[in-house]
């Protein structure tokens, strides 16, 4: 399946490789730099490339481009699916997972990748059981190691992959005992020249920080589970439970994980009752327009909060891609800073809270080059927020509940509501 | 093993403290800039007896090789380190070892019997970690101990061990491919293996070294299917995959009936583009209608669609693809619908996930656009995608444009125009241009559009316009002159070549459209040619040959001037097609031969271009596939074989069931799957799931499968039927016996069995009575008062059970010979009449279930709702007027001893999907013989429109005949007038629809049904209070009565005190929903939605008769 792996950072050189079977020469990646070469943007570089003898699966996360070898029938989405599996493995060993994390802890990826895959067939990527494997690096742990010469790599043996309960090790142990939930919704949208919304759909997480001792058995319900029409489940959840009653029951990994996923929109046949199920937190009031003729041109902008249900929306960030007739921008926020960028024509507004009271808004001019021809685009506004304490989509958790245990954990609840894709179209 | 021990073993485990000058961090820069020159320290190190400094320079090393450096030369130092205790060490030699094992092959032998000894350990870890590494030494001259370990290990008692023996076997083909047949031999005991950890490794080594041994899966297929869940989600992959190939070669295509009788039917339903080859379609279905047989879905067909579902809720996305195309390929179609929502969830993840996902929706949406449509506005494209993604979206959501939704699709598509990504403004012109041609409404509208592109600033723009509208106007040239005449114009500005060269072409093309501007044109060109881009030159050259030969007095100079600039051009290529063009238009004595055909050669008809999805026909290819993502055959790639025609014997995969899981009682197994939803058993050496209750459960499913099939003797079945009839408690003494008699099929028993298995709760829900398919149907014909006498009604009967025993026959043929003689007469004895009806029924439509089988469906349909074709098993060939009911359309005494009825056959009229199909019974009961028996239109309604039968040229006294006519009602219960003639008199007759006819069944789901009704309130809802009468009360009656009342389909509802019912109206599809709700006491509640209020308010009155009646 998968033959090689090759890290390449962003000035274009491979600061990694890794061969699970026979080695391939590392000038294969130079089919891979050509197709770099012919994107314009980083992002645009296909994910296939066809070479004569092999093919270049790549992912590109945190400015790395994870370039897999592959030669012969593969669903390339399971190789995609794989590289994503390790950057997260790596994110969550290293805190980051950047050019110079992953040099400086060369030893541990490459034993994490030659546990990750054999003869390029995916062996253990439950990140429970590698960390039983290979303990991640702590500073204390470095410290020691550096004194004592000792090693990342557990004593004991993978029990975990012998394990019925694969994602997680057995002989857990903590002295507080404490379960949180996180609740993270991003709101995607698109909204048109005269406001009205186009699409509007929330993309939903629960993430679940679990320590507890043991092998707990946890439930969650929820108080309208009818919003979940369209989920995906970590492997722990018990499938047939929730399709029977709603509920979620599940012997949690330990530690940090994604319990599920969801995916509420407004658009597909819900009943008519449901149509409001995507309420749009933030409204925005803009008048952007060029004059033929002149060289200037007009900038307002006005951001306000609705249906937040009076929780504040907080740590506002616009931006916006102007036109490339754009040479300057001449503005004043009655709140935050602004940015311009003349090179890459960005505007970046940094509104922080938005106060009901006083909306904040970013008025002024915009000078164009001269004698050039009013830009015929608008540009269009991308905006990102937070608001806390509240799941836009009205989902809440009912109770959750522990069997198989004797102590009693602390439960904890966190809901909090952001900005996906939330785009203007002016 | 706890946490505390491993502290404190590693503290225990340090006794030397490292020296300073090695102590540092391994990874630093200090070792990025090591050489050659320090592999003697490293050397040094490797041979001290301390491990800390065998560990540092391990890490080093390591830290070389991730950088790509060569280290081979310190092979011998490391491979020293081979029997080290250090645990780390030891690991990070192995990395070394299994990197430069090929390169050193002798010294890698030194290693070996290391890993032989491992491989005796007693901890099943170590013997699994020692196979792993001593499998993954590519060296020629072990493999015969690899060999031999991988057999050992594949009988090892641990499942982990088993899994790395599977993992081992393409390691060891890829070295040696000699060994192929032995290794088959390991594959198939690997995959006998009943636990979830090996499942999936032993499948990936069966697609690597013998994909085509197909046969090899046979008996581990319900397994297979069984444990999918629970495998761990590559393996899944892997697993989907195969069987998703499996099952190609094993099952009859589902969709093979149903997708020629909706082709007509969806087209019309969803959009236009299909028009144009209806003719082909028709002669395809001629073709294939005489091919058709009933369609039965296999039971192990049914099991794969439903334990695969459940995984398209996984959160990885390679699975939910897997599950998708297995769908895809293999789900009726009334079924795949389902991925339609876990595909667009996919949308939302990285943005190589959309890619490939985009790709697969993009070939999906060719064949079946319905099934996208409701999530059209989750392709709408954001300016912050990367272009990839832009324009894959983009090709969705051209592909999904119909008339319907071709306005909102517009109007995104102008937003996107003023993009400032240009790439994508180029796909998105060619996008509009190819909605315009295949939405012939719009496309105006849209070349509109494009020409007010032309002045669009962009010069991109305007050329990408200007070539689609070159491709547009080709279609209909004669009315836009005044676009080629406003392009024209445009050769004065634009530059693009591409765009200089459309334009020329065109107006050559057109040239007697625009007869003045041409020559003008061509003048103008000729001025600029010698600075003109090659094509452009070209182009030139083409308008001066066309004009000359049009308009020669005009343009002669000026041709020849052209042709004379281009004699001395520097290309070649436009030297000889100057030299070319002379020679064939300017006539000479040399070759006046060609030039005679100049004109024919040059201004011949030139066929409209076809704007084709780069998309279509890929799915040829396994969707998810590398193959179907670049559209070539990739290595190893192996096809996807077309259906079978006659599905292969099925009792390969019945498996013998061992003793103790028949003697196991059903309750108590029961009981222990809901206590333990996943995973057996939980002790540590013992091993992973053995996953006891899917698999007895499989068991006992397969075994009363075998019994019925394989032994063939007449007790087990009878048995068999018992226990089913303790079950059903209004199952009648009497039809039992005759069901005794005429034999069970076979089918029906293992359908049974397989959906006990499902779960408790349906097996519960099945208690509570729920008759087999069959006896409906049966007890339905028994109780309907219909006007077909009795012989009539034996006769569907013993076809019938002939429909059985042939299928029967199909499934079991090593039960043939063994039937008894009585039978094989009485079968010859059906075949005739048979026959017979095949002959005067005309149109035969097999799937089409009659009244009676929507009730089935839904009883025997688990939770799912699922499985609607499964239980077609009934008489669907031949449903003469038995349950219906018959209408007069021509009294005898009128008629003068002809004697015309009419009834509605509930079978969807082939010829035209909107007409509503009515039978007609010609009797003549006359003494002298009928001639020629015709319909004709006499007066009908606006927009009635009727599908004669063929004449029937002679009716002999006391024959009948039954014909097939089409009438499009319009949705209206308007009688149709009509002129029936012989050859003698003419009458005028009439043939009204109740409209419980004016509608066919459409399936959905619980959900579905919920979502329609719920966009059909207000005014659309109709809702009736009644008291139904005593004997009215139970389901199954209601059912009944409403399913006679009107052609609806049952839709599958949890609460047992509700029935549902959907249809959609012949003519316009417009969705009609029915509810029955019943309750203890007082009224019950009849509720209709339908966007038609007046079908609406007269099936109510309808329904509401049938039911209080």
């Amino acid at each position: 399946m998968i033959h090689s792996l090759f890290l390449v950072n962003s000035s274009g050189d491979i600061f990694l490789e890794k061969h699970w079977k026979s080695v391939v020469s590392r000038s294969v990646c130079d089919y891979f730099f050509e197709a770099q070469e012919r994107a314009t943007e980083p992002e645009n570089v296909p994910p296939v490339i066809p070479t004569p003898h092999h093919y270049l699966i790549s992912v590109l996360r945190h400015r790395i481009y994870f370039v897999a070898v592959i030669q012969s029938e593969v669903p390339p989405l399971f190789v995609i699916e794989f590289l994503h599996r390790v950057v997260d493995t790596f994110q969550d060993y290293f805190g980051v997972c950047t050019e110079a994390a992953i040099k400086d802890n060369v030893v541990v990826v490459y034993e994490l990748l030659e546990e990750m895959l054999d003869n390029g067939f995916p062996l253990a990527t439950e990140s429970n059981i590698l960390k039983e494997l290979i303990k991640p690096p702590t500073i204390l742990r470095t410290m020691v190691n550096t004194i004592t010469g000792s090693t990342n790599v557990g004593e004991q043996l993978p029990t975990g992959q012998l394990s019925v309960v694969p994602w997680r090790r057995t002989g857990v142990k903590y002295t507080n005992n404490e379960a949180y939930f996180d609740v993270v919704e991003e709101i995607d949208v698109i909204i048109d020249k005269s406001g009205s919304t186009i699409t509007a759909e929330i993309q939903g997480v629960i993430d679940a920080c679990v320590k507890l001792t043991g092998m707990p058995d946890l439930t969650l319900s929820f108080m309208n589970p009818r919003l979940l029409d369209d989920v995906s489940f970590h492997p722990c959840v018990r499938f047939k439970r929730w399709e029977a009653e709603r509920i979620l029951s599940f012997i949690p990994p330990d530690g940090n994980f994604r319990l599920l996923s969801y995916h509420v929109s407004s658009q597909n046949g819900y009943p008519v009752g449901y149509r409001s199920l995507v309420a749009i937190p933030v409204y925005v009031k803009h008048n952007i327009t060029f004059r033929e003729g002149s060289s200037q041109g007009r900038f307002d902008l006005t951001l306000g909060p609705k249906q937040t249900m009076g929780k504040g929306v907080e740590a506002v960030l616009v931006s916006s891609q102007l036109p490339r007739g754009v040479l300057n921008a001449n503005l004043s926020a009655s709140q935050g800073t602004y940015t311009f960028d003349p090179v890459t024509k960005m505007l970046t507004w940094d509104v922080g809270k938005i106060n009901p009271q006083k909306l904040p808004s970013l008025k002024g001019s915009m000078s164009l080059q001269a004698g050039a021809s009013k830009p015929d685009e608008n540009p269009s506004i991308n905006i990102q927020f937070k608001i806390q304490q509240m799941a836009i989509s009205g989902l809440k958790v009912n109770r959750l509940d522990m069997y198989g245990e004797k102590y009693k954990p602390f439960k904890g609840i966190k809901y909090m509501t952001k900005a996906g894709k939330f785009q203007v179209r002016t | 093993m706890s946490a505390s021990s491993a502290f404190s073993d590693e503290k225990g485990g340090s006794s030397s403290v490292g020296e300073p000058e090695y102590g540092h961090d391994p990874a630093s820069g200090g070792i990025f800039s090591s050489d050659y020159k320090r592999h003697d320290d490293l050397k040094e190190m490797l041979d001290s007896n301390k491990d800390s400094l065998k560990l540092e320079a391990m890490k080093r090393i390591v830290a070389m090789i991730a950088r790509g450096k060569n280290t081979s030369d310190l092979f011998p130092a490391v491979v020293k380190n081979v029997a080290c205790k250090n645990i780390e060490v030891k690991k990070l030699v192995y990395v070394y070892l299994v990197r430069y094992a090929e390169e050193q092959q002798d010294l890698a032998l030194l290693s070996i019997s290391t890993f032989q000894r491992g491989l005796k350990d007693p901890n099943q870890l170590i013997r699994a970690s020692a196979l792993r590494v001593l499998s993954s030494i590519r060296v020629t001259i072990i493999v015969p101990i690899m060999m031999l370990a991988i057999k050992e290990a594949a009988s090892d008692m641990s499942p982990y061990v088993r899994k790395t023996a599977a993992h081992a076997i393409p390691k060891l083909y890829s070295l040696d491919p000699e060994q192929k047949d032995q290794l088959i031999e390991v594959i198939e005991k690997l995959l006998a293996d009943k636990t979830t950890l090996v499942a999936g490794s032993v499948v990936m080594a069966f697609e690597e070294v013998c994909p085509e041994r197909i046969d090899l899966i046979h008996k581990n297929y319900r397994k297979l299917c069984n444990l999918l869940v629970d495998v761990e989600e590559w393996g899944q992959v892997v697993i989907i995959n195969m069987l998703t190939r499996y099952a190609r070669t094993q099952f009859l295509n589902p969709n093979l009936n149903e997708c020629l009788l909706e082709e007509g039917g969806e087209s019309t339903f969803y959009g236009s583009d299909a028009d144009q080859d209806e003719d082909e379609d028709e002669d395809k279905k001629d073709e294939a209608l005489s091919k058709r047989k009933p369609y039965v879905m296999d039971p192990d067909h049914r099991l794969l669609l439903r334990n695969t579902k459940p995984l398209l809720q996984s959160r990885n996305a390679a699975v939910v693809m897997a599950v998708a195309q297995l769908y895809f390929h293999l789900a009726p179609k009334a079924e795949v619908g389902v991925i339609a929502k876990a595909l667009v969830r996919l949308l939302r993840s990285h943005s190589e996930v959309q890619y490939v996902v985009l790709q697969n929706v993009a070939t999906m949406t060719i064949k079946r656009r319905g099934m996208f449509e409701p999530y059209l506005k989750s392709f709408y494209i954001r300016s912050t995608d990367p272009t990839q993604i832009k324009v894959l979206k983009l090709e969705v959501l051209t592909n999904l444009a119909s008339e319907t939704n071709i306005s909102t699709i517009l109007r995104e598509f102008q937003t996107y125009i003023k993009s400032m990504d240009k790439d994508f403004v180029a796909a998105t012109i060619q996008a509009i241009g190819r909605c315009a041609t295949h939405i012939g409404e719009v496309r105006d509208t849209c070349l509109n559009g494009l020409v007010q592109l032309l002045s669009n600033r962009d010069e991109l723009v305007v050329a990408e316009s200007v070539v689609v509208i070159k491709k547009l106007l080709q279609m209909q040239p004669e009315k836009h002159s005044d676009i080629i005449k406003h392009m024209a114009k445009l050769t004065d500005n634009i530059q693009v070549p591409m765009a200089r060269a459309s334009i020329l072409w065109l107006i050559g093309e057109y040239c007697e459209h625009v007869p003045k501007i041409a020559p003008d044109v061509l003048r103008k060109m000729a001025k600029t040619f010698t600075n003109e881009e090659d094509i452009v030159k070209l182009q030139i050259i083409n308008l001066a040959a066309k004009l000359y030969l049009t308009n020669s007095k005009q343009t002669k100079l000026l041709t020849q001037y052209v042709l004379n600039l281009a004699k001395y051009d520097q290309n070649y290529d436009i030297r000889d097609r100057a030299r070319f063009i002379r020679q064939l238009i300017v006539p000479t004595d040399k070759c006046g031969a060609l030039s005679k055909y100049a004109k024919k050669l040059i201004l011949a008809l030139k066929p409209a271009p076809i704007l084709e999805s780069p998309f279509k026909d890929r799915d040829h290819f396994q969707l998810g596939s590398l193959s179907h993502l670049l559209n070539t055959k990739a290595g190893g790639y192996q096809e996807l074989p077309d259906w079978p025609q006659d599905a292969p014997d099925p009792s390969v995969r019945n498996v013998e069931v061992p003793e103790w899981t028949k003697c196991s009682s059903r309750e108590k197994r029961k009981e222990k799957k809901v206590e333990k939803p996943f995973y057996s058993d939980s002790e540590g050496e013992s091993g992973p799931t053995e996953s006891a209750d899917s698999e007895s459960d499989s068991a006992s499913s397969s075994a009363s499968g075998s019994e019925q099939s394989g032994s063939g003797s007449e007790e087990s079945e009878e048995s068999e039927e018992r226990s089913d009839s303790d079950e059903e408690e209004e199952e009648e003494e009497e039809e039992a016996k005759k069901r005794k008699t005429q034999k069970k099929e076979p089918i029906e028993a293992v359908q049974q069995s397989e959906s006990e298995q499902s779960s408790e709760e349906e097996v519960k829900k099945r208690k509570v009575s729920i008759p087999p398919p069959r006896n409906v149907s049966e007890s339905e014909s028994d109780d309907d008062d219909s006007p077909s006498d009795s012989s009539q009604d034996s006769e569907s009967e013993d076809s019938e059970s002939e429909a059985e025993v042939k299928k029967k026959k199909k499934i079991t043929p090593p039960k043939a010979p063994t039937k008894p003689v009585k039978k094989e007469g009485k079968k010859e004895k059906k075949e005739m009449s048979l026959l017979d009806f095949d002959d005067f029924e005309p149109t035969p439509s097999p799937q089409v279930t009659p009244v009676g089988n929507f009730l089935s469906s839904s009883l025997v349909t688990d939770l799912e709702g699922l499985s609607l074709t499964d239980t077609v098993l009934s008489p669907a060939t031949i449903s003469p007027s038995g349950s219906l009911k018959s209408y007069e359309l021509l009294h005898r005494i009128t008629g003068e001893g002809l004697w015309v009825e009419y009834c509605f056959s509930r079978q969807p009229f082939l010829p035209d999907p909107h007409m509503v199909a009515v039978q007609i019974q010609f009797t003549n009961s006359a003494a002298t013989e009928a001639k020629s028996l015709r319909l004709e239109e006499a007066k009908l309604q606006s927009g009635m429109r009727v599908k004669e039968f063929p004449e029937i040229e002679v009716l002999p006294a006391g024959e009948s005949a039954t014909v097939v006519m089409g009438v499009d009602f319009c949705d209206s219960t308007q009688a149709a007038n009509l002129q029936l003639c012989t050859h003698s008199r003419k009458f005028f007759v009439s043939i009204q629809p109740p409209v419980g006819e004016l509608m066919t069944p459409s399936f959905m789901t619980e959900n579905e049904f919920k979502k329609e009704q719920g966009q059909l309130m207000g005014m659309n809802e109709i809702t009736e209070k009644m008291q139904l009468p005593e004997r009215c009360q139970n389901e199954h009656a209601i059912v009944q009565r409403v399913i006679a009342a009107a052609n609806l389909s049952r839709v599958p509802c949890g609460s047992d005190k509700e029935c549902r019912f959907a249809g959609r109206t012949v003519t316009s599809g417009s969705l009609v929903l029915v509810t029955v709700a019943t309750k203890e006491s007082g009224p019950s509640q009849l509720t209709i939605n339908c966007e038609k209020m007046v079908i609406g308010t007269m099936l109510v009155k309808d329904i509401l008769l049938a039911l209080t009646q």
